[in-house]
């Protein structure tokens, strides 16, 4: 603690060494320090010996071994003869594939009921409230067995699947999409996505430099839907239709072909955006009630319509208010898709435990959690405070 | 006196009008908030259509179709399932909720024993309640009662072993039992914790704020469940070689210290919200650290983040179901357990159980987030221009 400078001229009075709150200051120090050192020194003791007792050998050459079982959902492949690094990156891959769609889903979720709580239509306000007060107050865990056992696993056997548009089956083993087989020249259609997004870019910055030197303004959005749905439109039809499916057919006791979404990613998926778009709900809600009355007042006076005042000055001053708790929403759905054990889901907990289970290294499984979690979180962290930067208030 | 009186005075008051229909009474207010233009029309009659859709089936189910009581799965189960209903039937299975209510409530404990379970809910009811309504005097010795000598009388109750009350070892413990066990501690563990951590991340000294900040942001930062891993798997290689340590206990210190990381982050922003000048006029004061806190600081950063504290408890209270995934049977495990009862197992038992056991978290959930508006609406002095 800083000690205030004595400006009395001469005789200071003489303070016990004691009272003295600068020697307070380094003297707690020194305890902390000294008690934290010597739990650290205790616990790597008390460690060393039950791993000597166990027989394991501490250090990250596990990773190199066989796992031996088998992860039934994966991105990249993998069998029960990969390794254990495998087996957790397969498990990280999940992690990352469940929460980037739940983010999704929960956010478009989130404002569309976080919007209607605003509504001033009585009935729509009233079911959002409900939804809302639903979610919040139960725990996800509870939601995720909803759909795991409640829902998806009494949906009926594939022999008798629902049968959904676009030559889809939803059965009790998931969910079931055409494949798309892109054909010759289909590179090209992704050629042409690229440059609609290129050439809206700088349509845009062209656009906005003209309204602010004339006034004059430019149909943006319409010329951008254009480009970046027109463009690979062209290119798939110059190059003759270069697409075909792969249709899920019924085969004895099984779904053929297509593509299959377990039931496991499928509940937690639904359940972590339902869930999280309670939350997301409320800090939309919040943040719009948080821009000031006058304001939309003002944009009321100069003839703004109520679409393009919500567009132009409600919307851009409530995200600010919104992005920051928005991220620890982000955070939180991207830490409840570690609940996937409890369903079975192979994410990077679920993977990690087998894992943990099989050679018994808790501790570097552990520390491969908290590193990969906390690297996510901080990843996370750190794009969306980018994004709070550009959206802040810019005071002169 | 006055010759040409022709003023007109009106003696007697005319009787009160009622308001215009049109902006008065049902229609009006049907008029006013739902039908106000086209596009609220059309979301009107979305709406309707959506409740139309989602509420009679849902009453269908829950209560019309329902089965109350039964001995075992065939009142749950079509006649193809192997059960006595039609086919095509669909209804709450409410039966299995009836005759598993005990072990919902205390998992395996005793029967014999469960008064000990209903002392100590009463007495932590009794103790609770004067404590949660403003007007009752004694709010310090309440609290101590509470939060120190409860809780010694509470594992004695619970745990036996002494004055002749038999032993009930932890395992057998199980239900909403485990559920408030390990919610009641994680608060009255998490919130003084957190505290001694938000200060501590405040300090001014290097190396006890270094301390604290580290152990907030990595707990902050990953999954509850790997924090119980940690607390079931790591803690007994931590501790001397041969230490047996209780599996409740383990889970235990998983969700204090994970609620009190988050508690003190809610607590600092309360106290960075408190002016420099109440520090400062308590220093002026001549109060010493913990008093100027005490008497100061913390009363009115508290004040501040109680819906913060509150969501926080609410929080924690969710995140106590989570021990079933490291092996233990809250309320939700025991019912997820359930469900493999071959005696009960039917499509229509785990659906019946989870919505029974989401009913009880979301009782116990709303009602603290009432309590937290009701106690923030009385605490506002008064701050807010």
């Amino acid at each position: 603690m800083a000690t205030p400078q004595s400006t009395v001229e001469g005789a200071a009075p003489r303070v016990p060494l004691f009272y003295d709150p600068r020697v307070r200051g380094i003297a707690y120090q020194v305890l902390v320090f000294a008690g934290l050192i010597a739990l650290i020194y205790w616990i790597i003791g008390n460690t060393t010996a039950n791993l000597q007792r166990a027989n394991i050998a501490s250090g990250f050459d596990f990773l190199q071994g066989r796992a031996g079982f088998d992860i039934g959902d994966s991105l990249v492949e993998f069998s029960s003869d990969s390794t254990y690094g495998r087996a957790l990156f397969v498990g990280f891959l999940n992690t990352l594939r469940v929460a980037i769609v739940g983010i999704i889903t929960a956010t478009i979720i989130g404002f569309i009921i976080g919007i209607g709580r605003l509504s001033k239509n009585w009935l729509i306000n009233r079911i959002c409230l409900v939804y809302v007060e639903v979610f919040r107050n139960i725990p996800p865990l509870l939601v995720i067995f909803f759909w795991y056992f409640g829902v998806l696993s009494v949906l009926p056997l594939p022999r008798e699947s629902i049968d959904l548009p676009f030559g889809s089956y939803l059965n009790s083993r998931g969910l079931y999409f055409p494949r798309f087989l892109w054909g010759e020249g289909a590179w090209l259609v992704l050629v042409g996505l690229v440059l609609g997004i290129v050439f809206t870019f700088f349509v845009r910055r062209w656009a906005h430099r003209r309204q602010m030197a004339t006034g004059e303004q430019f149909p943006v959005f319409w010329t951008s839907v254009a480009l970046i749905g027109g463009l690979p439109l062209l290119a798939f039809v110059v190059t003759g239709l270069p697409l075909s499916f792969e249709f899920p057919e019924l085969s004895t006791f099984n779904l053929r072909g297509g593509i299959q979404v377990r039931p496991e990613f499928l509940a937690l998926y639904l359940a972590l955006s339902f869930y999280t778009a309670a939350f997301i709900a409320e800090i939309v809600r919040a943040g719009v009630l948080g821009v000031s009355h006058g304001q939309s007042e003002a944009a009321q006076a100069l003839g703004l319509r109520s679409s393009q005042s919500m567009r132009l000055v409600i919307i851009p001053q409530a995200l600010r208010i919104i992005i920051p708790p928005l991220t620890s929403q982000y955070l939180n759905l991207t830490k409840n898709s570690s609940l996937a054990v409890a369903i079975g889901y192979p994410d990077l907990v679920a993977t990690g435990g087998t894992t943990l289970n099989q050679t018994g290294q808790a501790i570097e499984v552990v520390a491969i959690w908290l590193v990969v979690y906390l690297g996510l979180s901080l990843g996370t962290a750190g794009l969306m405070n980018w994004y709070n930067a550009r959206m802040a208030l810019v005071e002169r | 006196m006055q010759e040409h009186d022709l003023s007109f005075v009106r003696a007697e008051m005319v009787a009160n009008q009622a308001p215009p229909v049109s902006d008065h009474g049902p229609v009006s207010w049907l008029r006013k908030n739902l039908f106000a233009n086209v596009t609220d029309t059309i979301f009107t009659i979305l709406g309707i259509a959506l409740i139309v859709m989602i509420v009679p089936p849902v009453i269908q189910w829950a209560f019309i179709d329902a089965q109350w009581t039964g001995a075992d799965r065939s009142v749950c189960a079509t006649v193809v399932q192997g059960g006595t209903q039609p086919e095509g039937w669909s209804g709450a299975c409410w039966a299995f909720v009836d005759a598993k209510f005990q072990q919902f409530m205390f998992g395996r404990y005793p029967v014999d024993e469960r008064w000990r379970v209903y002392l100590t809910g009463f007495l932590f009811v009794a103790l609770l309640t004067p404590l949660l309504i403003p007007g009752v005097p004694r709010k310090g010795l309440n609290a101590i009662l509470l939060f120190v000598v409860f809780p010694i009388v509470g594992f004695v109750l619970l745990s036996g072993g002494v004055f002749g009350l038999r032993p009930v070892p932890t395992p057998l413990w199980g239900g909403l039992l485990v559920t408030l066990v390990l919610a009641y501690v994680g608060i009255a563990v998490s919130f003084p914790l957190g505290i001694l951590l938000a200060l501590g991340r405040r300090s001014q000294m290097p190396v006890v704020k270094l301390v604290c900040v580290v152990f907030i942001e990595t707990i902050r930062g990953v999954p509850l469940i790997t924090i119980l891993f940690m607390a079931s798997v790591m803690l007994p290689l931590f501790l001397p070689p041969g230490t047996s340590f209780d599996k409740l206990l383990r889970a235990l210190v998983g969700v204090a210290l994970f609620a009190s990381a988050y508690m003190a982050e809610v607590i600092r922003g309360g106290l960075q919200a408190i002016p420099k000048g109440q520090y400062e006029g308590a220093d002026a004061l001549g109060l010493s650290f913990w008093k100027k806190m005490n008497l100061v600081v913390l009363p009115q950063a508290i004040k501040l983040v109680i819906p913060g504290i509150v969501n926080t408890f609410i929080g924690l209270f969710k995140d106590t179901s989570l021990v079933y995934i490291i092996g233990m049977f809250d309320l939700l495990g025991a019912v997820r357990q359930n469900f493999a009862d071959a005696n009960w197992a039917s499509p229509q038992t785990p659906i019946t159980g989870l919505v029974f056991a989401g009913f009880v978290f979301w009782l116990f959930c709303f009602g603290m987030s009432r309590y937290s508006i009701f106690m923030e609406r009385r605490l506002d002095t008064g701050h807010k221009r």
